[in-house]
């Protein structure tokens, strides 16, 4: 988990939830006594030190013939997504309107639960905290903001298109569609903000003339979220 | 990315070389890292089509079956737009362009499954969209029109996620069906926004009459693989006990799948014959 220790910005209500929830995730996790104490990036989330102080800075490397490697590699995904809203919320400052605050706050919470989830999910086998890093986007600035959230959603979704048919346990895939279709309502969200009432929402950049959205392999994903991940993932 | 390739317009060069990866795939190197990182994924609709007419005419009768269950709701859904966007004075200009875009969706996946089923495809039923009288300004009132969209969107978004695990052994079909079940996703977010809710579902929260609510966001059979969209568990984990967030963001953060025959009780008002 980022930095979220940080309860100054009061307008930005996501900061105390996401406080509680590293506070009570580390003493559930410390409660459990599993192997995944043992790591330390665990502690780094619940440290009040940054999450770039203390993450993973070793190379992770996502074994994808394993349904446990599909999984970590949508849990790095959504690691990145939910770091970028915590971070986006905290400075984003002038030129949203409430819904749009109200949009950006809920797709931060859904994220947040997808990685904790993910997380819970994997226990022992979760790929540490990722250390991430947003300091080439000036978050203070709408525009900003919302495209980089659109490039993430559209990129999730086309993650997680990609990545079902490497999937092997129907569950796992089960789940992953339950995430997946949360992710185009973002990317579709997001998209009706830039563009209100266009075809944008769904438009011909993401979505082919045979009406499919996009399936990206993970080595056309990963160069795309690189640029935001410090720690080195191959796959 | 964005393949406007036309079926049956293939190189069949090409073809042939998406035929020598699908056999590969096919003979169990689908898991193998090498083979899916080389395989570009941006291919898979291009390769879909090309072997549409071909490869899967011997598809098993399982997954003709999940497929024309898929085409019997895009019929649905492509009669319905054709209709409500073709209804001069129901859609206002400012909301056109959204419903032309959906329009085009859903005519697109009833093509793109009709050649991939080939002679094994169902016909297109004959619809009443009133539902028996249920929505009988359908097509007169902007409101109720938002209003079937939206179930119908969501109720697509359930059905494909239901299926999609009866499609494992054929993963050109299922990335297909996936890329079809996000397009609706998307569909359905845009329709709620249009209708003042949240582009993902809060609990069961659509704003329908109750009964079409209680339907399209209720649970499915059994219950127990199909719940509710209130659902706050996954996989035996209670997301309550991760983050202390209410119950609104902990359901949207997961849609729900639904049975095929829930399914096509949602959808049987709506079908004559």
């Amino acid at each position: 988990m980022s930095d979220s220790g940080n309860s100054t910005s009061a307008p930005l209500v996501v900061d105390r939830p996401l406080t509680a929830n590293s506070r009570r995730d580390f003493l559930r996790i410390l409660g459990l006594g599993s192997a995944v104490v043992l790591l330390p990036s665990m502690f780094a989330g619940c440290s009040d030190t940054t999450a770039t102080a203390r993450s993973a800075t070793e190379a992770v490397t996502l074994d994808l013939t394993t349904d446990f490697g599909v999984l970590n590699y949508a849990y790095a995904l959504e690691q990145l997504e939910a770091a970028f809203y915590e971070e986006a919320l905290k400075h984003i400052a002038t030129g949203c309107t409430a819904s749009e605050l109200h949009a950006l706050l809920s797709i931060g919470q859904h994220e947040v639960v997808h990685r904790e989830f993910l997380k819970a999910a994997l226990g022992s086998n979760a790929i540490p905290t990722l250390q991430v890093d947003f300091s080439s986007l000036d978050l203070t600035k709408r525009d900003v903001v919302f495209q980089t959230a659109k490039m993430f959603e559209d990129t999730g979704v086309a993650a997680y298109n990609g990545a079902g048919r490497l999937i092997h346990t129907p569950l796992y895939l089960v789940l992953a569609g339950k995430i997946v279709s949360v992710e185009a309502r973002h990317a579709a969200t997001i998209r009706d903000i830039l563009n209100p009432k266009s075809m944008s929402f769904a438009g011909d950049d993401v979505v082919n003339a045979m009406g499919l959205d996009q399936a990206f392999s993970p080595s056309m994903v990963l160069p795309l979220v690189d640029p935001f991940i410090v720690t080195p993932i191959s796959a | 990315m964005n393949n406007t390739t036309v079926l049956g317009g293939i190189d069949p060069e090409i073809a042939d070389q998406l035929l020598t990866r699908r056999d590969a795939l096919r003979q169990g190197a689908s898991t193998s890292t090498k083979v899916v990182t080389g395989l570009a994924l941006a291919s898979v609709p291009i390769a879909l089509a090309a072997l549409a007419k071909d490869a899967f005419a011997a598809l098993p009768a399982d997954i003709v079956g999940v497929l024309n269950f898929a085409l019997t709701l895009e019929y649905l859904e492509s009669s319905f737009y054709n209709v409500g966007v073709g209804t001069s004075g129901l859609i206002p200009p400012s909301d056109m362009a959204v419903f032309q875009q959906i329009q085009k969706h859903e005519n697109a996946h009833v093509a793109f499954l009709l050649a991939a089923l080939g002679a094994d495809a169902v016909g297109k039923p004959t619809f009443d969209f009133t539902a028996g009288g249920m929505f009988p300004d359908v097509f007169s009132n902007y409101a109720t029109f938002q209003a079937v969209s939206q179930a119908f969107e969501d109720t697509g978004v359930r059905a494909y996620k239901g299926q999609a695990t009866n499609l494992m052994s054929q993963p050109d079909i299922l990335t297909a069906a996936l890329q079809i079940h996000s397009v609706e996703a998307r569909h359905a977010a845009e329709v709620r926004r249009l209708r003042g809710l949240d582009g993902w579902i809060n609990g069961t929260m659509g704003n329908l009459p109750a009964a079409v609510n209680a339907a399209v966001y209720g649970p499915g059979n059994p219950a127990s693989d199909y719940p509710a969209e209130d659902n706050t568990t996954q996989a035996g984990i209670n997301l309550q006990t991760l983050v202390a967030y209410g119950s609104d963001p902990l359901s949207a953060s997961f849609d729900e799948p639904l049975d095929k025959a829930t399914v096509l009780a949602i959808a049987g008002p709506f079908i004559v014959a």
